[in-house]
């Protein structure tokens, strides 16, 4: 920054006109310093014990000390400029702060639940209170098994659906449809599972299985998955469509090689990211698969566990330290394997996203 | 290959408004036909009732008959698939498929029409991509994106797109307006060679590029705001552009109007 004048080396009149005072570039920094400083020293004078509090009182000050501090310097316009950058950067941290003291705290209460027998043992025969053995092997098991097969049944579905809202659709069908799939985004995921249960379970007379929990979680995941796939359809632009007619390409095969590769990378992250959100419902598989302590590898015969509804188990035996910990380790689990179909969701995305070439 | 194609009485339509009215013409075989005339004016619309894809945006329709040779492209039957098999097009904007290389952009209409032999594709390819001009500046990276290549070279790679399915009729909406002047010339050349074995419509703003390149020349015109646009006149390139037989036409191609 070559362009930074402090000094008023410069002559007054060209001051007005083009050049102005300037705070150094480090003053932000400086500030949020400062005012971290202050906001702890305030905090811990005043006996205020949470440290959130101290947080809030430290970003006040950040944000009036860099107004004041920029008007008396630099003049108003520069001064509102900067308060709204620091509004952005206070924002910011408020979003981060929650998210990364959850997953560090996850990580600090679960790392030590994590061995070799806690991945590959269920809970049969453990005594879960006077016992710190058992695991988790059963539910991991049980989640994998459910989530697979409601996305083999949302998916399609929700895939088709996009595609006839964005391809075909027109009138009254394609409005009551989307009217529909915005309804059920809305659904709780407790009144999906109480659906299942009185439909599938009770009126239909099947037993409580993996198979019913996924019928729930499929309810959950089809409208996520059509809104996104709609999304990403309409991102294709209308040219492609046009370019493949005029080669006397019919609209299905259009739609099927030209729109859907060029969406697909699109596609495959709303998926991911779908089966991501429902890896972690919990109420609807609490009602369905039952929570069986032993390894049931059928899904559609008879109870089994998943990830969510173990860690609720485990955590609900009150004031029971092995429980605690088996609940943190199956936590810690259950957000690493959510972070890792993102990450594969991210990778897809980049790898299948059409190329600018060079 | 190369067919006349014979127009009469075709309006068309989005929703109830009238785009155009009462169009009749003949567009003869090998050769280059240009439209022209002010935006709006319906030139677009009207080539693209040619190959049907007029009525691909939704509550568009079509009034009055085309005929390639001896069959009516809107009669009773007649499959629009197949009718863009044999009328090509060629857009404004340069489009390849981006998730497809250069050789795939090229056979994309074979390919999708069920042709796998790979000996029969790299002679498509390769005669295709000499058609366009393009073959020895791509030659070397076939297998790369097609979105990769420069505007010029994109929208030569759509013209080898267009004519590796071998089409009758060549439609060209606009086909330089998103190019350079050196990138422009190409494609005026390659239209100069393409004419020997096509029939050729190109549309376009640019009025010397119609006197350079075409044949015959239509002037197109709109009595208003909201009216349909109606074709003025239809004439050899030379008399439309040195002595034409409706005053309107000498208007527009003089710069007094449009």
């Amino acid at each position: 920054m070559s362009t930074v004048t402090i000094t008023d080396a410069t002559p007054p009149q060209l001051t007005q006109r083009l050049t102005a005072a300037r705070l150094p570039r480090w003053a932000p920094a400086g500030t949020a310093v400062a005012s971290i400083a202050l906001g702890c020293g305030i905090g811990a004078a005043a006996g205020l014990k949470s440290h959130v509090q101290w947080g809030l009182i430290s970003a006040l000050l950040f944000l009036a000390v860099s107004y004041t501090v920029s008007a008396s310097v630099e003049g108003r316009r520069q001064a509102r400029d900067r308060f709204a950058t620091s509004l952005v950067w206070v924002s910011f941290v408020c979003a981060v702060v929650p998210l990364v003291s959850l997953t560090v705290y996850t990580v600090q209460q679960g790392i030590g639940a994590i061995s070799p027998e806690f991945l590959t043992h269920s809970m049969k025969g453990v005594v879960a209170t006077l016992s710190p053995d058992g695991g988790i092997y059963h539910a991991i098991i049980g989640t994998i098994e459910q989530v697979l097969l409601a996305t083999l049944i949302a998916a399609p579905i929700g895939l088709l659906t996009a595609v006839y809202l964005v391809e075909y659709g027109r009138g009254r069908l394609a409005k009551a449809v989307t009217f529909f799939v915005d309804v059920m985004t809305g659904i709780p995921s407790v009144v999906a599972g109480l659906f299942v249960l009185s439909v599938w379970n009770i009126a239909l007379g099947f037993e409580y299985s993996g198979f019913s929990g996924s019928l729930a979680l499929a309810i959950l995941m089809m409208p996520v998955v059509v809104r996104s796939t709609e999304e990403m359809l309409k991102l294709v632009p209308n040219e492609l469509r046009e370019a493949s007619y005029a080669l006397g390409v019919p609209r299905w095969k259009t739609i099927l090689r030209i729109v859907l590769p060029t969406a697909v990378g699109g596609i495959t992250t709303g998926v991911m990211l779908a089966v991501a959100r429902i890896t972690g419902e919990t109420a609807p598989v609490m009602m369905l698969v039952f929570g069986a302590d032993f390894i049931n590898s059928d899904p559609f015969n008879g109870p089994q566990q998943s990830l969510p509804l173990y860690i609720w188990q485990q955590y609900s035996q009150i004031n029971n330290d092995y429980g605690y910990q088996r609940a943190w380790g199956a936590a810690l689990v259950l957000i690493a394997f959510v972070m890792a179909l993102n990450l594969v969701a991210r990778g897809i995305a980049r790898w299948r996203s059409p190329k600018g070439g060079h | 290959m190369a067919k006349r194609i014979d127009v009469s009485g075709l309006s068309a339509y989005y929703g109830s408004t009238r785009a155009i009215d009462d169009i009749s013409m003949t567009i003869e075989p090998r050769s280059v036909t240009a439209f022209i005339g002010p935006s709006g004016c319906g030139k677009s619309t009207f080539l693209r009732t040619l190959n049907r894809m007029h009525e691909v945006i939704p509550g568009a329709r079509v009034e009055g008959k085309v005929m390639l040779d001896d069959e009516n492209l809107y009669g009773a039957n007649v499959d629009p698939v197949a009718v863009r098999r044999s009328v090509g097009m060629v857009f404004q904007r340069p489009n390849p498929f981006p998730t497809m290389s250069i050789y795939d952009n090229v056979v994309a209409g074979l390919k999708l029409a069920g042709v796998k032999k790979k000996s029969v594709l790299d002679g498509v390819v390769e005669k295709s991509l000499q058609g366009a001009n393009l073959w020895n500046e791509v030659k070397d990276r076939l297998n790369k994106p097609g979105a990769g290549l420069s505007g010029g070279q994109q929208q030569r790679l759509c013209i080898a797109r267009a004519i590796a399915v071998e089409p009758e009729v060549l439609l060209m909406d606009e086909p330089c307006s998103a190019l350079d002047p050196i990138s422009t010339l190409a494609i005026e050349d390659l239209i100069g060679e393409l004419k020997s074995q096509f029939t050729i419509v190109i549309v376009t703003h640019n009025m010397q590029q119609a006197a350079r390149v075409s044949d015959r020349t239509a002037f197109f015109n709109l009595a208003g705001v909201g009216q349909p646009g109606k074709l003025v006149e239809l004439d050899d390139t030379q008399r439309i552009f040195s002595n034409p037989s409706v005053q309107a036409t000498e208007d527009y191609i003089s710069g007094r109007f449009g």
